[in-house]
């Protein structure tokens, strides 16, 4: 149960165990963090099963891992590991330009990434059962973790005031399953959990997802591209815990040093983002 | 007033059912907002989180005891680990308040992907009817390895308890607000009104 949470990424057993100490509720393994994937460029893959172990080994929390979209055999792989959760994640190099991983085919959940609704409920309908907003991995930049959630909130919020006759036009426009649309006019929220990624790097991030209605917070390169990790990830949280508290928020950011440098939106080359169909 | 603890995990469906139920309860994260409440749910998640932000909200030595002071608790998954006497396979810095004499295992039912439902009979919430109609969903869920003197097993899997209760505390190791069925919510309820 991640819900409220922080869930990091770490590259390795002891930035996993960094993570567990500050109360993360799971860690995602992957080889590099999406600052890295960013910098270096060439193609990223799944982690090694290797690393995969490792971090296994010394987590007592759930361990997630990142399989390329598409790349349906790295997701076996990782069933094969027992890991507790895959991402089909748009930071690792796409495996297929059109097609998404078949969900349904798995027993371990799946975690997909969204920038706005229509994809969130295409990737539900092929069997993800929970989903994160992109936002731009890696960057630092919290902007657009913020767009893609006011996006699919706003318009959860725009359905509820549907009637029938819109809902069509709806799934239509949102190249979504009408009874998933359906659901959401009569629910007023997505059917699995709604999570935000992308970008965060600080405490005020974390409680700026969570007020604009995200259930738990994945935090990347945010804190381990920090001057001083352990500290961050423990204030980040205490943040995502006491999200509506301003003094509790202003003593946890305090004296944090540096936080990651980030890359300015604007000078992005490659947009994860735009991965995803 | 009922308080489910809103540090981390499911705390927001627990309020959804309290409310079903058709009573008052409050998000709990301050020891000011924990004086005010009369009774405690504390819902799954990670205990280990859960843990530490007890102790970083100043709340340990409130809980402490309001609980060894009899505040009727629910605890549910990792909720259960909290309220547990002894914790195996827990961190070492993992503490739990010790108001149910029963021994739990963390993650004691495997991985994520040993995750399954199982419709219980529960001793206690159908007016007597012996039916096994209770969906419980397990996730990652504890497992129960000893049950002291003076608890009552309330329900059991393949002969593990799964719901345990001493005097007002209640405990499931699995997660009751998944599913529409607020009979285990009404039992507590029973108890703190009794």
């Amino acid at each position: 149960m991640l819900k409220g949470g922080v869930i990091m990424d770490v590259v390795n057993a002891e930035q996993a165990k960094i993570a567990e100490d500050a109360g993360a509720v799971a860690v995602m393994a992957l080889e590099r963090v999406p600052a890295d994937i960013r910098v270096d460029g060439g193609v990223a893959r799944m982690s090694d099963p290797e690393m995969i172990d490792g971090i296994q080994a010394v987590c007592t929390i759930p361990v997630m891992a990142k399989a390329r979209i598409g790349h349906f055999v790295e997701a076996q792989i990782l069933q094969a590991l027992g890991v507790d959760y895959v991402d089909e994640s748009e930071v690792l190099t796409p495996a297929d330009e059109t097609h998404h991983i078949d969900k349904f085919a798995f027993d371990v959940p799946f975690v997909c990434g969204a920038t706005n609704l229509g994809e969130a409920l295409r990737r539900i309908s092929e069997g993800a059962c929970m989903i994160r907003s992109k936002g731009e991995a890696g960057t630092g930049d919290v902007v657009q973790a913020v767009r893609h959630l006011r996006s699919i909130l706003g318009d959860i919020k725009k359905i509820g005031q549907a009637d029938e006759p819109e809902l069509f036009e709806w799934a239509k426009q949102l190249q979504a399953p009408l009874p998933l649309v359906q659901e959401i006019a009569e629910t007023g929220k997505l059917p699995v959990p709604m999570f935000c990624a992308g970008g965060l790097a600080t405490p005020a991030d974390a409680a700026l997802a969570m007020q604009l209605g995200a259930e738990s917070v994945f935090v990347g390169s945010g804190i381990f591209k920090s001057d001083d990790p352990a500290p961050r990830a423990k204030a980040i949280v205490e943040a995502t815990t006491n999200f509506m508290d301003a003094d509790l928020l202003a003593k946890v950011s305090r004296g944090l040093g540096a936080p990651m440098t980030g890359i300015n939106m604007d000078e992005v080359n490659v947009k994860f983002e735009d991965r995803g169909w | 007033m009922l308080g489910v603890l809103a540090l981390q995990g499911a705390f927001a469906r627990h309020v959804e059912v309290l409310h079903g139920c058709g009573v008052d309860a409050i998000e709990v994260r301050t020891p000011e907002q924990l004086d005010s409440v009369d009774a405690l749910v504390i819902p799954g998640g990670e205990s280990s989180t859960m843990s530490k932000l007890i102790d970083s909200n100043g709340l340990r030595g409130a809980l402490s005891e309001r609980l060894a002071a009899a505040m009727p608790a629910f605890g549910t998954c990792a909720g259960m680990i909290l309220l547990a006497d002894e914790v195996l396979d827990g961190r070492a810095d993992q503490a739990s308040f010790g108001v149910i004499d029963i021994a739990v295992r963390r993650n004691g039912y495997g991985r994520q992907i040993d995750s399954f439902e199982s419709d219980l009979l529960i001793d206690g919430i159908d007016g007597g009817e012996a039916v096994d109609d209770f969906r419980a969903v397990f996730i990652r869920a504890p497992i129960v390895e000893r049950v002291g003197n003076g608890v009552e097993v309330l329900a059991s899997v393949d002969g593990t308890p799964v719901v345990c209760r001493s005097g007002t505390t209640l405990v499931s190791s699995f997660h009751p607000e998944l599913t529409n069925d607020d009979r285990l919510h009404r039992l507590f309820l029973d108890h703190v009104a009794g």
